[in-house]
C-alpha cells in the first residue's frame, strides 16, 4: 500500500522530538493569539511567521506554521462560543447556537463537541489529503503554461464566486491584487516596474506587510471606532463533557459536516466558510425540531465545526499539489514556504517527500494536540478572553510591527503597512472583501509568467487557451461559474445564503 | 441620476482610478507584442480591465433595483493615532532603539482608546517591554538595536 508507506514516512518525520515540540508550540501560540477577540487565523499566522524564519529545517518550520493555523482556527471557535465574536467568517455560524448554549449554562459541552467534531473532521481530512495528493500531482505534471494560466483564472474566478459579497467588487479586488503583484522586478526583462526608484520596492511588495496592514491594522481601527460591549462567560464553565443524548445527537452532524468540508474545502475561496454555512443549513433542514436552532441546538455547533475544520484542512490540497493557494491563509503559507526556498507545486512531493508527508502527518498530530490542549486548559483561555480590548490592542500592534520588521530587518516594511492599513479601512467602508486581493497579489507574477510562456509557444495566437482541451475545460468551468452567479434566480439564492453573515 | 449605493459608487470610483493610474504608468515600459510581451503588456491589460470593472460597479450603484447603502463616518482620530503610532515606531526603531520606540508606540496607540488611563498605559508599557526583551531579544534572537545608537557606540 503506497498510501500507508507514505503515511509511515510522514509520521516518522512528524514524530521526531523536535517536530512534535514545534508542532505543539505552534498549536499553543496559535490558540493563544487566535483566542484573542478580533484576530483571525490570517493575522495570527502573519504575526507568528517570523518565529519560523530562524529554523534551519523547512519541514519543522512548515509543521509549526500549520500548527499555528489549526490553533488559530480553533481559537476562533472558542471566542465564537464564549463571547459571540467569530474570529473569522467560518466561525460565524458557531456563534448562532454555540453562544446560546453558553448563555443557557452549557458552554462546556459546546466547547467539547466543537473540539471532538474538529478532531474527527481533521482525522478524515488528513487521510483524504494523503490519498488525493499523489493523483492530483500526476495531473499537474501534464500541465503546460496554458493550462496553468487557465487554472489560475478558474481558481481566481471560483474564489470570487464562492466568497461573500458583491461578485463584481470581488473581481475588482482580484485584479487590483494582480496589479499590486506587478510591483517589483520583471523576471524577463529585469526592468523594475512601479517601483518609483524606491530600492525596497524592486523586490516586490512584502506579502506579510500587506496582509498585516489590511487585516491587522485595518481591523484594530474599525474595532476602536465602535465602542466594545461584550459579555464573557467568566463564571464556571462547569460540566465539560456532553451528555449521552447530546453526544448521540452530534454524531450524524459531525459525519455529514466532515464529508461536506472535505469536499467543498478543496474549492478556492470560501471553502471553509461555505462548508460551515452549508452544514448549518443542512442540519436545520434535517432536524425534526428546527425551531431549536439558534436557541442552543448542539447539532448547530457539531456539524459546522466539523465542516469548517475539514474544509480548512482540505484547502491545503490545491496549495500542496498544484502550488496554487486557494485562500489568503494558504497564500501566507506559500510565502512561508518561499522564505525557506521551497516553491510549492507538484514537484515538492517527489523532490522533498519527507517535507510533504511530514507536513500531512503533522496535521493529524496537530489536531490531536488541539483536543488535549483545549479541553483541560479551557480555564486559561477564558481568563484571556476577559482581558479588555483597550489593553490588548496596543500589544497586538506591537507584535504586528515587530513581526513585519523582522521579515527583512527593515523598517521600510513597517512603513508599507500604513498605506495598506488605510486601504484596508477604505475597503471595509466600501464593503469590499479584502481576501481576493491577497490571492491576486500572490498569483500576479506567476500568472504573467505562464501567460507569457503560453503566448510565446503559440507565437502570439490567443486561441492556444481554447484549443488545448484541458485548458479549455478549466476556462469553461470559470465561465459557467460566472454565468451562474449572474443568473437572477441564483444570485438571489446566494444573497440569502450569505445573508446570515451580515448580522 | 441619484447614487443609491454610496459604498458601491465610491468603490467603483476607486477601482477606476487605480486601474487608470496603473495603465498610464504601464505605458512607460515596453509593451511588446502578444508573442513577445514586454514588461508593460500584462499590467496595461490589467489596468484597463480594472478601470472597466470600476465603471461597471459605479454605474450599477445608480440603478433603482440596487440596494441602498450609505458610507459610515470616518474615524479620523483612530486612524491618525494608530497609524501615527506605527509610523513613529518605524521612524525611531533604527536610531533610538527598541525600548524607546516601544514606549512611543504603546503610548500613542493607547490614546486612541476611549477609555485611556495613565496608570494602565504605564503598566502595559512596562509589561510589554519585559516581554519584548524576553521573547524577541532573548528568545527569538531577532536583530534589534535595543538601546539608542549614540549610547551603544
Amino acid at each position: 500500500m503506497e498510501l500507508l508507506d507514505n503515511l509511515a514516512l510522514g509520521f516518522g518525520t512528524a514524530l521526531s522530538l523536535e517536530n512534535v515540540f514545534y508542532c505543539f508550540v505552534g498549536v499553543l501560540f496559535g490558540t493563544l493569539i487566535g483566542v484573542l477577540p478580533g484576530i483571525g487565523p490570517l493575522a495570527t499566522i502573519a504575526m507568528l511567521l517570523p518565529i519560523t524564519y530562524k529554523m534551519s529545517d523547512p519541514t519543522t518550520a512548515l509543521i509549526m506554521l500549520a500548527g499555528i493555523y489549526y490553533g488559530a482556527q480553533y481559537g476562533g471557535s472558542t471566542t465564537a462560543i464564549l463571547v459571540n465574536l467569530p474570529g473569522e467568517t467560518s466561525s460565524v455560524v458557531t456563534t448562532l447556537d454555540g453562544y446560546q448554549m453558553a448563555r443557557n449554562g452549557r458552554p462546556g459541552p459546546a466547547l467539547a463537541i466543537a473540539a471532538i467534531g474538529s478532531f474527527f473532521a481533521g482525522t478524515v481530512a488528513t487521510i483524504m489529503i494523503a490519498a488525493a495528493a499523489p493523483p492530483m500531482s500526476e495531473i499537474a505534471f501534464k500541465f503546460g503554461p496554458a493550462e496553468y494560466f487557465s487554472l489560475m483564472v478558474m481558481g481566481l474566478i471560483a474564489a470570487v464566486v464562492l466568497a461573500h459579497g458583491s461578485v463584481v467588487k470581488a473581481l475588482g479586488m482580484v485584479v487590483f491584487g494582480l496589479l499590486l503583484g506587478m510591483i517589483g522586478t520583471d523576471v524577463n526583462s529585469g526592468v523594475a516596474r512601479f517601483s518609483f526608484d524606491i530600492p525596497e520596492l524592486t523586490d516586490g511588495l512584502n506579502f506579510t506587510a500587506v496582509a498585516m496592514g489590511i487585516f491587522g491594522f485595518g481591523e484594530i481601527i474599525s474595532n476602536l471606532e465602535q465602542r466594545e460591549n461584550r459579555e464573557v462567560f467568566t463564571k464556571k464553565v462547569g460540566r465539560l463533557l456532553p451528555s449521552m443524548a447530546e453526544f448521540k445527537a452530534s454524531i450524524a452532524p459531525i459525519i455529514r459536516g466532515t464529508a461536506l468540508g472535505s469536499f467543498l474545502g478543496v474549492l478556492p475561496g470560501g471553502g471553509a466558510v461555505l462548508s460551515s454555512f452549508t452544514s448549518y443549513a443542512i442540519e436545520k433542514k434535517l432536524s425534526k425540531t428546527p425551531e431549536r436552532f439558534g436557541k442552543g441546538a448542539i447539532e448547530g455547533v457539531a456539524g459546522p465545526e466539523a465542516a469548517n475544520n475539514a474544509g480548512a484542512q482540505a484547502s491545503f490540497i490545491p496549495m500542496l499539489t498544484l502550488g496554487i493557494p486557494t485562500n489568503a491563509v494558504m497564500a501566507l503559507m506559500v510565502a512561508g514556504m518561499m522564505i525557506h526556498n521551497i516553491q510549492p507545486g507538484p514537484q515538492v512531493m517527489t523532490s522533498n517527500p519527507t517535507l510533504f508527508w511530514g507536513l500531512i502527518a503533522s496535521m493529524w498530530i496537530g489536531n490531536a494536540m488541539l483536543v488535549v490542549l483545549n479541553l483541560p486548559l479551557i480555564g486559561i483561555w477564558i481568563k484571556l478572553l476577559t482581558v479588555p480590548y483597550r489593553i490588548l490592542y496596543p500589544a497586538i500592534l506591537l507584535f504586528c510591527c515587530v513581526g513585519v520588521y523582522s521579515v527583512n530587518n527593515n523598517v521600510f516594511d513597517v512603513f508599507i503597512t500604513i498605506p495598506f492599513a488605510i486601504l484596508g479601512y477604505v475597503f471595509r467602508k466600501f464593503s469590499c472583501e479584502p481576501a481576493p486581493l491577497l490571492l491576486g497579489l500572490v498569483l500576479g507574477q506567476l500568472m504573467e509568467e505562464y501567460l507569457r510562456r503560453a503566448m510565446t509557444i503559440s507565437r502570439g495566437d490567443w486561441s492556444i487557451f481554447v484549443t488545448r482541451p484541458l485548458s479549455l475545460t478549466l476556462l469553461l468551468i470559470a465561465a459557467v461559474l460566472l454565468v451562474i452567479v449572474f443568473l437572477p434566480a441564483i444570485a438571489k439564492k446566494r444573497d440569502e445564503a450569505f445573508a446570515e453573515e451580515a448580522d | 441620476m441619484r447614487i443609491r449605493n454610496q459604498q458601491d459608487f465610491w468603490a467603483g470610483v476607486m477601482f477606476t482610478g487605480i486601474g487608470v493610474l496603473f495603465a498610464v504608468f504601464s505605458t512607460a515600459y515596453e509593451i511588446g507584442t502578444a508573442a513577445r510581451m514586454g514588461p508593460g503588456y500584462f499590467p496595461l491589460m490589467l489596468g484597463i480591465l480594472l478601470a472597466i470593472l470600476g465603471l461597471i460597479i459605479a454605474w450599477r450603484s445608480t440603478s433603482p433595483s440596487h440596494p441602498e447603502s450609505r458610507l459610515a463616518k470616518t474615524g479620523w482620530r483612530e486612524i491618525l493615532l494608530i497609524l501615527g503610532a506605527v509610523a513613529l515606531f518605524g521612524a525611531t526603531l533604527s536610531w533610538l532603539g527598541m525600548v524607546i520606540s516601544i514606549v512611543l508606540l504603546i503610548f500613542v496607540a493607547a490614546i486612541a482608546s476611549h477609555e485611556f488611563s495613565w496608570k494602565e498605559t504605564v503598566v502595559s508599557i512596562v509589561v510589554l517591554l519585559i516581554m519584548s526583551e524576553l521573547v524577541f531579544v532573548k528568545g527569538l534572537e531577532l536583530q534589534f538595536p535595543v538601546w539608542p545608537k549614540f549610547l551603544t557606540n
